[in-house]
């Protein structure tokens, strides 16, 4: 196997890693930073920046590792997602026989960018069984209808209650040539996922003893997006809103449950504070607010309590615009998140939240593909005068990372522009 | 519009006010035991539509509410145009032509079906080609459809360049200057507008209604 290299972290670069990653710390816990840092979030603008197809980015881990460490190295943000782990996931989808996206080399063009597929991969009637036993759900159900190497597992017998002599022969489904190839097969799988996780951590702690620290490595999610978006599909749950409220409402509690669990482990295991969760279906429009505070918020806050309990540093990134939402997630403790914003006006964030989380964002994605270095100079310089200057605990970043299509001019004006109106 | 029944006025209240399964059931009972009229059940969910459309439009309802009821017209139109015996003709003139689809390389397809869903109950005849059209597809379907504005969707970033140049091909083919064309999507605002050449942009299915009524002329 490809274990991780140990790399040796110079003084210097241990001086600038601990001042980056300080930064960053200082802006959770809400106090005054040395200057405004930034972050920098990207996927596909790889392949932009380093003049590859996004099928090579996917499938060339060598290549993606290369690309990613020069624009580490020239753009200098404080902080990184983890940028390999992202992208060069072409051979382990294709382990898996990942169904729910298809991606430039499975499914779309060299050019473009995975998408995912929004279905419905649990039924409505289901509710009731994913709810009772979610573990056999995932085992018999869900797995096998999103990941191919799990066909087969279907196969497999109901364990709650097998005892005795019946547990000995409840034994036998494991001979079933289904069963049996199944495990083979998620095996053999799991070795290139093993492989492909060593590359990622390979290339974290590579970037570490060059000085440069990851703004997170786990992701999770909120209760609803788990639904809406993995489960029942995003329009299923918006007729379940209606149609199936009070089992909905009891899924959202339970996955809030087995979130908590899940999460903290992963935080723990990957060794960083931070967990990323991409919010989608918060925002303004989608829902009404009575809803949003019925279904959404409910179990996400709750989520949120539980991983600040156990040392986790939540940072959930509201997509689209969240303005009539803010007063509602300030009810949380001070100094204990990161909130990135998409869209919601950055100013306005700061005024309602800016003594209880520190922000991330948000530079326009039209402005950053279709605008000038000049205009996005004029766009950080308001956010550093308007948010971090008045006391905003700001981490400058594009609205949801560096849209694919960026020009480099730009990318490198956003950040020289952070660096410019710093301190 | 006509005086309605007291039985008929359920029907609509139910309709919009989400009460699916009484609606579903009244709907059926009236089609199938009293041999009520199916054009006029359907002319029902029209007005129970355009309530629907309202509180949308004043921020009562959300999207939620909108996907619902697409179900719920959909599910009475099974159960009433089986029964429908006179030829076509009766349905109401329609405002104006519109063509939709989502631009190519991108696949969502969620803002687009409920921008086409309130066209549609704003009195529209909307036609919508799907998620990835490719830019040949766009100039064939406008030569054959003639719609009076085109609709762009599209989610990605990369959308822009799609949507660029898709409208380009439109001014190629020589058919520019005989349509409107307006562009949607969750990243879509005026940069991207003027980026791609189209008339305006909309990030919600209300603005891509105004939009079209005010181009045909029509009180918004």
């Amino acid at each position: 196997m490809n274990a991780p290299k140990t790399y040796v972290q110079s003084p210097e670069a241990k001086a600038a890693y601990d001042k980056r990653w300080q930064r960053i710390m200082d802006c959770v816990a809400l106090k005054q930073p040395d200057r405004m840092p930034t972050a920098m979030f990207c996927t596909f603008y790889l392949a932009k920046f380093g003049g590859i197809t996004n099928r090579e980015l996917m499938y060339n881990d060598v290549k993606a590792t290369e690309i990613a460490e020069r624009a580490l190295l020239e753009l200098e943000p404080d902080c990184y997602n983890p940028l390999v782990l992202n992208v060069a996931m072409g051979p382990v989808l294709e382990a898996l026989d990942y169904k729910q996206l298809i991606w430039p080399g499975h499914g779309v063009g060299d050019h473009q960018p995975y998408q995912y597929l929004d279905r419905e991969y649990m039924k409505a009637e289901e509710y009731d069984e994913f709810i009772f036993d979610p573990t056999a759900f995932y085992l018999t159900k869900y797995l096998p209808r999103v990941l191919g190497v799990f066909d087969g597992m279907e196969e497999l017998p109901y364990l709650p209650g097998l005892h005795y002599f019946r547990l000995v022969g409840g034994m036998r489904a494991f001979a079933k040539p289904r069963v049996r190839a199944a495990l083979e097969k998620i095996m053999k799988a799991a070795e290139e996922v093993e492989r492909f996780s060593n590359v990622h951590i390979d290339f974290t702690n590579r970037m570490t003893a060059q000085g440069f620290p990851t703004s997170h490595i786990s992701t999770s999610v909120a209760p609803y997006d788990l639904i809406a978006d993995y489960l029942r599909g995003a329009t299923g749950t918006m007729k379940d809103l209606y149609r199936n409220k009070n089992k909905l409402l009891e899924m959202l509690d339970k996955a809030a449950v087995f979130l908590t669990k899940q999460t903290i482990a992963w935080s723990r295991a990957s060794g960083h504070p931070v967990v990323f969760f991409p919010v989608h279906w918060a925002p303004d429009r989608f829902m009404s607010q009575k809803q949003f505070e019925t279904f959404w918020w409910p179990s996400f806050r709750k989520l949120m309590i539980n991983l600040i309990d156990a040392g986790v540093i939540p940072m959930p990134l509201w997509e689209a615009d969240c303005t009539k939402r803010l007063e509602t997630i300030r009810d949380i403790p001070p100094g204990k998140c990161i909130y990135w914003f998409e869209r919601t006006d950055m100013v306005k964030a700061f005024e309602v939240l800016g003594d209880v989380v520190a922000l991330r964002g948000n530079i326009s994605p039209s402005l950053l593909t279709t605008g000038t270095p000049d205009e996005v100079d004029s766009a950080v310089r308001h956010l550093a005068e308007n948010v971090f200057h008045k006391g905003g605990k700001l981490i400058l970043d594009a609205a949801f990372g560096l849209p694919d299509e960026t020009p480099v001019e730009n990318a490198r004006a956003m950040y020289r522009a952070a660096r410019k109106y710093a301190s | 519009m006509s005086e309605m029944t007291d039985q008929e006025k359920q029907l609509v209240t139910w309709l919009a006010d989400m009460n699916e399964d009484d609606a579903f059931a009244l709907a059926k009972k009236m089609l199938l035991e009293e041999g009520a009229n199916p054009m006029r059940v359907l002319d029902l969910c029209r007005q129970a539509m355009d309530i629907v459309g309202k509180r949308f439009e004043q921020g009562e309802y959300f999207l939620p509410e909108l996907v619902l009821a697409g179900e719920m017209l959909e599910n009475i139109g099974a159960v009433a145009k089986p029964l429908i015996k006179q030829g076509p003709g009766g349905e109401p003139k329609k405002l104006a032509k519109v063509l939709i689809g989502t631009v190519h390389g991108d696949l969502h397809d969620i803002g687009k079906n409920i921008v086409t869903f309130m066209l549609d109950i704003n009195g529209f005849e909307v036609k919508d080609i799907g998620i990835d059209v490719p830019v040949k597809t766009f100039v064939d379907e406008i030569n054959e459809f003639k719609p009076d504005v085109v609709g762009l969707s599209g989610f990605l970033t990369l959308a822009f360049d799609s949507m660029k140049e898709t409208i380009a091909a439109i001014q190629e083919a020589g058919l520019r200057n005989k349509l409107k064309i307006m562009i949607g999507g969750g990243q879509v605002d005026e940069a991207v507008r003027n980026y791609t050449g189209a008339d305006a942009f909309g990030t919600n299915a209300i603005e891509a209604v105004s939009l079209c009524k005010n181009w045909m002329g029509v009180a918004a």
